[in-house]
C-alpha cells in the first residue's frame, strides 16, 4: 500500500550519493516518474524504499565541453528539444525526443531515465549508440565512464552499480560530413511505443564509398543493438551497393520477437529495408 | 526515508499545503481527494490519455504520473485556474462555441495543453496545435472542432492584445 | 433561438471550467469503494472461494450470488447472463464476488487475498469451433440468434440468376472485422445507495437509466417506485454504456444494500477494457450474380457475429447487420442468413453502428472488387448501382422519399476532386512516390505512395420495424410562470449534445432563447421513459415528441394560429393562461406512422422510418518500406435531414468518422484463451490528434417529414463508411488488397508477400 512506501527526496548529489553508499540494499531511484509511476499505478512496482532524485538540479545541465556535448542525466526531453546545443550537435536526439510520448511525457521524462529503464524500445537509445557516447556514472567514490555500446549487460540490465547514479552522457562529436538519421516506426503518430527504431551516423568519402557507419537498432532485440556486421558489410562500398549488403546483413543481425505490438517477421523485414534505405541515402 | 510528507505548492495562484500525505501520492489524487478539486480527470492511470493534464511551472504534465513529493515550491495550474474570476476566459468561451467540448471529460486536459501552447506560441499553425494536444485523447470530436477552436481562440487573444 | 443555429451548448461552461460532475467526482457520506473479483479461465466449473484467513476482513463487505434476493439474472433480452457466477464460469473476467472497503486502495488490497476455485472445462474460443458445436456452451448449438431475409427468388437466387443469364458473372468474397473498443475516456462507474425502506438508488455514467431500473427491479424483486436511477454527466458512451451499466449497477447495489451504505464502483481502465462489452467480430460472405451491364441480379450474404459468452443485445446487432447487408444498392432477389455464435469470451455488445459498420465494410470491399473486375470507376459504378426513390430495399421497403444518394455522392466526390485526385495519385505513384505532405520527426522522408478510395452507405434511423411502437417513448413538458419551459425526458446527454438539441427544438417552437428552456436531470423518479439513448433515435424520435409537446402547448395557450411568438408575447400569454387554468403541461408518446408495415418474423417491410445516406472519400499515403499508412485527407457528405444545431451535428459526423478511420488502421483487440492481451491504453490504441486528418464534412439536408424540422438520426451513420474507403485508398496506392481489418502495416506486409509469391 502507498502508505507503507518510504521516500527520500534528495536535492543535492552528495545527499543522494551518501544515501546510496550507506544503504544496505539499493533503493529504487525515481526521476521524472514517466516509467515508474505507470508501474506504481498498475501495482506492479512495489518498492519498499525510493530515492527521489528529481530535485537534483546539478544533474540537469546541458553544455558543450570542447567538441563533446554533455547532457545531464536529468535533462528532460523538452530540455533536449529546446536546447540549441543539442539541435546543433545531436539533431537526431532532438528528433527522437519529439517522438517520445507527447508534450506531457516530454516535460517530465529524462534522458537518464530512458537509459536506466533500459527498455529495448527506448527511443533515444539507438541515437546515443549510433552517435557514440560515454555514460558517466557517479558514486561517493568518484566518476566512472562506460561506453554506451557496452552499457547493457542484458535485457533491462544496465551497468549501474548499487551505489551509483548516472550523472551525464558525453556525446561523441558527429564526424565531418556525416549524415545522422533517426527513424522510428511506431504504433501511431504520437504516444507511440516503437516497433522498430533505427539510428545511424554515416559518412561517404570523397571516393564515393561509405567510409564510416554506425548503425543501431531498437525494439529488435533484448537490448538496443549495435549492428556491427551490417556496418562492416556496408563500409567500403558505394551507397547503392552498400545498401544491398546492409539489407541482407541487417536481416540476419537482428533478433526480434512477436509481441502485443508487432511481429518478428515484420520487424526483421522493416529493419532490413530501413537499413538499406538509410545507407543508400548517405 | 519518510512515509508521509507535508508539501507546499501553489495551485491556481494561491499557496496550498497538504499534510501527512504519502510521498508518491499522485498529484492527480492530491488534487481530487486531498483538496477536493475535481476538474482534473482520470482516464487511464498510465499517462496515455492526458485527461489528467495540469500545468507545472507552465508545462503540461500528466498528473497521474507526478508524485506529490516533487511538487514542493511548484506552480500548478488546473482547469479551475483558467477562468477570469466568474467569467470564462477567451480560450474557454471560444472552445465551447466552436464545439470543442462534447462529453467534456478530455476538455480540462486539452484546455491546459492549449493554454501552455498559446503562452509559448500565440500564433500556432494547425499542425503545431495538433502536436501540442497529441497527448490528449478525445474520442468524441475527431479533434476537428478542437483544433479550429484553439486556432480561433488564438486569433481572438492576439486581437485583444492588439497584435 | 431557432433550429439551424448553433448557440453555445448549455452544458459547455461547466465542462470548460471544471464544474461538471462526473461520477468519480462525487462522494457521498460514509461511502465505500467496491471492486470485483473475476474469473481467470474461459470455461470452468466454479467451486467456491476462500478468503485468506491471515488478512483482516473486519471492515470489508463481501457479496456473492447468495446475496441476490431475486433471480440471479441481468435483465436484458434473454435472461442468460448471471449477475454473479453461480456454478459455471463462461468467460475470463466473469464477475464472481464483490468487495467493498472504506478506501479504494483497501478494496484493491483485499482483492489480492481472495482465491477462486475454477475447474477448467473445454472451451470454445472462436466462431468456427462454436459453429461445429462439438462443445456446446450456449443453448443447443451455440447459436445465440439466427435471422434470415428473403426477397424475390430468395434461397438459391444466385445460382438461379447465373443460370438464367449467360452473360452474368459470379463474384464471391469473404470479409472480416474484429473487436473494437468504444474507448470512452471516462471509465464506467456508478454509486449505489439504499433508497427508501427496501429500495436502491443508483447514480452513474450511463446511457439508459430506465434499462438500469428494469435490471434492478428484476434482480432485487422491487417495484419501480422503489428504484431510482440518475444519470450523471457522462464522459462518452458510444453504446458501451448502453447495457453494461445494468451489470455494474446491480453489483454496486448488492454491496450497498448489504453494507447499508453508499458504494462507488469505478473501473480502472484495464478492467474496463478487459471486462466490458465491445463491437462484435464479424465474418461476412458475399455471393453475387452480376449482370453484364453491372447490375446485381441476385445477392446472397452470410453473416456470422461472435457474441461472446452471453446474449446481451446480439440479436439486435444481427438484426441491423442483416438489414444493412447490401446497404444502398439495388438488387431484386436476395437471400441473407445471419447467425450470432457464442464463444467463451467476454460478451460483446453495443457500439455505434451496431452491426452496420461490419457489413458496410464487407459490401463496400465487394463492390470495389466488382468495379475493378469490370474496369469501372468505383464512383461511377456506385452511382449506377445506388437505390433511388421508387426502388425497394432488401426487406422490400419502398423508398418513397428522402433519398439523397445522388447528392451525397456529388458533394463528397466534388469536394474531394475525385477524378483529378485519383489521376494525381496515379502520376505520383508512377514516378515513385512523393514526399510526405506532413513531415514528422522519425517518419523519414522516403517518397510515399498515394491513393484515394471511397465508400457509399446508408443507415436506418431509430429502432427497427415496430421497435418504436413497442418502446412508446414519452416526454413531459411543463410551462412555468413567465413562460419558461421545463422538459422532462429519460434521454441522456453522453456528449452528443442532447440537452442542447432537445432544448433548441422546443425553444424554436416558442421563439424563446435557449436559456429559457430547461432540461430536467435524467432522474427516473422524475422523468418519463423516453426510450434508450441509442440507435440514432434521440434527435429524430424523442426530438419529434418534444416538438409535438411544444406545438401542443403553444396551441393550447395561444391557439392554433400562433407561431414563434417570442419571449414577451409568450410570457404574457402564459401568465394569463396559468391564472385562468392553473397549470399547463403535456405528456406525449411517440407516434409511429400508422402506414408502417413490418413483419418481425419474416423481416419484410418498412425496416426503418427513414435512411440517412453518406459518401466518404479518403486519401492515404503509404510509406513503401514499412507500409505505415497515414490518412492524409478525408471528405464526406452526410445526409442529416435537418441540422438542428449545425456545430453539434458536425461534431457527431466528424467524431464518428475518426472512430471509423481508427477501426480501419490502428484499432485492434487481441485475445488469447479468451483473455484480452492488449488491456492498457498504451497497447489498445485510438487515434491522436496527429493521426486524425483535417476533415471536410458537408451536411446534406434531405428532410424526413417524421423528424423534428425534418431531422434524421445521425449518431451512427458516420461510423459505417470510413473503413472500406481507407482500404480502397490503400489498394489504389499500393495494389495491396485487404479484405479484413485492421489494415495494419503487418497485415499489409503479409498480404503483399503472399501476392508476390
Amino acid at each position: 500500500m502507498l502508505a507503507d512506501l518510504a521516500v527520500h527526496r534528495a536535492t543535492t548529489l552528495a545527499d543522494a550519493l551518501g544515501l546510496l553508499a550507506s544503504a544496505a540494499s539499493r533503493p529504487a531511484v525515481l526521476a521524472g516518474g514517466t516509467d515508474l509511476m505507470v508501474l506504481l499505478n498498475a501495482r506492479t512496482w512495489t518498492p519498499a524504499e525510493v530515492l527521489d532524485i528529481h530535485g537534483i538540479d546539478a544533474l540537469r545541465g546541458i553544455s558543450l565541453e570542447g567538441d563533446r556535448l554533455h547532457l545531464g542525466a536529468l535533462a528532460s526531453y523538452a530540455d533536449l528539444i529546446e536546447s540549441s546545443l543539442v539541435q546543433t550537435h545531436s539533431p537526431a536526439l532532438v528528433e527522437a525526443s519529439r517522438t517520445v510520448g507527447a508534450v506531457q511525457i516530454q516535460a517530465r521524462g529524462t534522458l537518464g531515465g530512458n537509459v536506466a529503464n533500459g527498455s529495448p524500445a527506448g527511443d533515444t537509445l539507438p541515437v546515443l549508440m549510433a552517435q557514440g557516447c560515454d555514460v558517466v556514472l557517479v558514486s561517493s567514490a568518484g566518476e566512472r565512464k562506460v561506453r554506451f555500446d557496452d552499457f547493457y549487460r542484458g535485457y533491462r540490465d544496465p551497468d549501474i552499480r548499487p551505489d551509483e547514479l548516472i550523472a551525464r552522457f558525453e556525446m561523441d562529436p558527429l564526424p565531418a560530413g556525416a549524415k545522422s538519421v533517426f527513424r522510428k516506426v511506431g504504433t501511431r503518430l504520437a504516444q507511440a511505443i516503437s516497433k522498430v527504431i533505427l539510428g545511424a551516423v554515416g559518412v561517404v568519402g570523397p571516393d564515393g564509398r561509405v567510409s564510416s557507419l554506425r548503425l543501431s537498432a531498437g525494439s529488435v532485440g533484448p537490448v538496443p543493438l549495435r549492428l556491427r556486421a551490417t556496418e562492416a558489410a556496408a563500409i567500403g562500398l558505394p551507397p547503392a551497393e552498400a545498401a544491398v549488403a546492409a539489407r541482407a546483413a541487417a536481416a540476419e543481425e537482428v533478433v526480434p520477437i512477436d509481441d502485443v505490438r508487432s511481429t518478428a517477421d515484420y520487424r526483421r523485414e522493416v529493419t532490413a529495408r530501413l537499413a538499406a534505405r538509410v545507407v543508400s541515402e548517405l | 526515508m519518510k512515509q508521509s510528507v507535508d508539501v507546499t505548492f501553489e495551485l491556481n495562484g494561491a499557496p496550498v499545503t497538504v499534510y501527512d500525505v504519502p510521498p508518491l501520492q499522485r498529484l492527480l489524487d492530491t488534487l481530487r481527494e486531498e483538496l477536493r478539486v475535481t476538474g482534473t480527470k482520470e482516464g487511464c492511470g498510465e499517462g496515455e490519455c492526458g485527461a489528467c493534464t495540469v500545468l507545472i511551472d507552465g508545462r503540461p504534465v500528466n498528473s497521474c504520473l507526478v508524485p506529490v513529493v516533487q511538487l514542493e515550491g511548484a506552480k500548478v495550474v488546473s482547469v479551475e485556474g483558467l477562468a477570469e474570476g466568474a467569467r470564462l476566459s477567451t480560450l474557454q468561451r471560444v472552445f465551447v462555441e466552436a464545439g470543442g467540448a462534447q462529453c467534456g471529460i478530455c476538455t480540462p486536459g486539452i484546455l491546459l495543453a492549449a493554454r501552455a501552447l498559446l503562452d509559448r506560441e500565440p500564433d500556432p499553425s494547425r499542425d503545431t496545435i495538433r502536436e501540442a494536444i497529441a497527448g490528449n485523447l478525445c474520442r468524441c470530436t475527431g479533434y476537428q472542432r478542437i483544433v479550429e477552436g484553439i486556432e480561433q481562440a488564438a486569433a481572438e487573444e492576439r486581437a485583444a492584445k492588439g497584435s | 433561438m431557432s433550429v439551424g443555429t448553433s448557440p453555445p451548448r448549455s452544458d459547455g461552461a461547466a465542462k470548460v471550467n471544471g464544474d461538471a460532475r462526473y461520477i468519480d467526482d462525487l462522494a457521498f457520506p460514509d461511502m465505500l469503494h467496491g471492486v470485483t473479483v473475476r474469473s481467470t479461465t474461459a470455461h470452468a466449473r466454479y467451486r467456491g472461494f476462500k478468503l485468506d484467513p491471515d488478512y483482516d476482513w473486519t471492515d470489508i463487505v463481501v457479496v456473492d450470488f447468495r446475496d441476490i434476493p431475486g433471480p440471479n439474472e441481468i435483465n436484458l433480452i434473454e435472461l442468460d447472463q448471471p449477475c454473479l457466477v453461480q456454478d459455471i464460469i463462461r468467460h475470463p473476467e466473469e464477475p464472481v464476488l464483490l468487495l467493498a472497503a472504506p478506501t479504494r486502495e483497501r478494496a484493491l488490497e483485499a482483492r489480492k487475498h481472495v482465491h477462486i476455485r475454477e475447474e477448467p472445462l473445454p472451451s470454445v474460443l472462436d466462431m468456427d469451433t462454436a459453429a461445429a458445436a462439438e462443445t456446446v456452451i450456449w443453448g443447443e448449438n451455440n447459436e445465440i440468434a439466427r435471422l434470415t431475409i428473403r426477397k424475390g427468388a430468395g434461397v438459391g437466387c444466385v445460382d438461379a440468376a447465373l443460370e438464367a443469364n449467360p452473360g452474368a458473372t459470379l463474384f464471391e468474397g469473404e470479409y472480416c472485422t474484429g473487436w473494437q473498443e468504444q474507448m470512452y475516456i471516462e471509465p464506467q462507474g456508478v454509486i449505489a445507495q439504499p433508497y427508501g425502506s427496501r429500495g436502491v438508488a443508483v447514480h452513474g455514467s450511463l446511457q439508459c437509466p430506465y434499462y438500469v431500473v428494469k435490471a434492478l427491479t428484476h434482480l432485487f424483486k422491487l417495484h419501480e417506485d422503489q428504484v431510482r436511477v440518475v444519470q450523471t454527466v457522462t464522459g462518452g458512451g458510444f453504446g458501451g454504456k448502453e447495457e453494461y451499466p445494468n451489470i455494474l449497477s446491480c453489483h454496486a447495489a448488492l454491496l450497498a444494500l448489504k453494507a447499508g451504505k453508499p458504494v462507488k464502483i469505478v473501473y480502472s481502465r484495464d478492467e474496463d477494457l478487459a471486462c466490458t462489452t465491445r463491437r462484435h467480430p464479424c465474418v461476412t460472405r458475399h455471393r453475387t450474380a452480376v449482370g453484364d451491364d453491372g447490375s446485381w441480379l441476385a445477392a446472397e450474404v452470410d453473416i456470422r457475429l461472435d457474441g461472446g459468452a452471453y446474449a446481451t443485445l446480439s440479436k439486435v446487432v444481427l438484426s441491423r447487420a442483416i438489414i444493412h447487408a447490401i446497404g444502398p444498392y439495388r438488387c431484386p432477389d436476395v437471400a441473407f442468413d445471419g447467425v450470432v455464435l457464442a464463444t467463451n469470451t467476454p460478451p460483446n455488445g453495443a457500439f455505434r453502428g451496431f452491426g452496420a459498420p461490419q457489413v458496410c465494410f464487407a459490401v463496400e470491399r465487394h463492390v470495389d472488387a466488382i468495379a475493378a473486375a469490370r474496369g469501372a470507376d468505383p464512383a461511377a459504378y456506385r452511382r449506377f448501382l445506388a437505390m433511388q426513390v421508387g426502388d425497394t430495399t432488401a426487406t422490400n421497403q419502398l423508398l418513397k422519399g428522402s433519398v439523397s444518394a445522388n447528392e451525397v455522392l456529388d458533394r463528397a466526390l466534388g469536394m474531394a476532386e475525385w477524378e483529378s485526385r485519383r489521376a494525381d495519385c496515379d502520376r505520383i505513384n508512377a514516378s515513385g512516390g512523393a514526399p510526405p505532405q506532413k513531415p514528422r520527426p522519425g517518419l523519414g522522408d522516403t517518397p510515399r505512395l498515394r491513393g484515394v478510395g471511397m465508400s457509399f452507405f446508408l443507415h436506418g434511423g431509430g429502432f427497427t420495424g415496430n421497435g418504436e411502437a413497442r418502446i412508446q417513448g414519452e416526454v413531459e413538458m411543463v410551462v412555468q410562470p413567465g413562460g419558461d419551459i421545463l422538459i422532462l425526458s429519460g434521454s441522456t446527454d453522453i456528449g452528443q449534445g442532447q440537452r442542447t438539441t432537445h432544448a433548441l427544438i422546443a425553444a424554436d417552437v416558442f421563439g424563446l432563447p435557449l436559456d429559457r428552456v430547461t432540461m430536467a436531470l435524467p432522474d427516473t423518479s422524475k422523468v418519463p421513459d423516453s426510450g434508450p439513448t441509442v440507435a440514432s433515435r434521440t434527435c429524430m424520435v424523442v426530438g419529434k415528441v418534444i416538438e409535438d409537446c411544444a406545438v401542443a402547448l403553444l396551441a393550447r395557450v395561444m391557439g392554433e394560429e400562433a407561431a414563434r411568438p417570442g419571449p414577451d408575447a409568450w410570457g404574457e400569454a402564459v401568465d394569463a393562461f396559468l391564472k385562468a387554468e392553473g397549470d399547463a403541461s403535456v405528456k406525449l408518446k411517440y407516434q409511429t406512422d400508422p402506414d408502417t408495415r413490418w413483419n418481425p418474423d419474416t423481416y419484410e417491410g418498412d425496416a426503418y422510418p427513414c435512411y440517412s445516406w453518406a459518401c466518404d472519400v479518403v486519401e492515404v499515403e503509404v510509406e513503401p518500406d514499412t507500409l505505415e499508412v497515414t490518412i492524409s485527407g478525408f471528405w464526406s457528405a452526410q445526409d442529416v435531414g435537418k441540422a438542428i444545431h449545425p456545430v453539434i451535428a458536425l461534431g457527431q459526423l466528424e467524431g464518428g468518422s475518426l472512430q471509423g478511420l481508427g477501426f480501419a488502421t490502428i484499432e485492434e483487440m487481441r485475445f488469447k484463451d479468451g483473455k484480452l492481451l492488449n488491456d492498457r491504453m498504451t497497447n489498445c490504441i485510438i487515434p491522436t490528434s496527429l493521426d486524425a486528418p483535417e476533415m471536410h464534412v458537408h451536411m446534406v439536408e434531405e428532410p424526413f417529414p417524421g423528424g423534428p424540422s425534418g431531422a434524421k438520426g445521425i449518431g451512427e451513420l458516420p461510423m459505417d463508411g470510413p473503413a472500406p474507403a481507407v482500404l480502397a485508398a490503400i489498394e489504389h496506392a499500393t495494389g495491396i488488397r485487404l479484405e479484413s481489418l485492421p489494415a495494419s502495416p503487418e497485415a499489409l506486409m503479409t498480404a503483399a508477400a503472399r501476392s508476390a509469391s
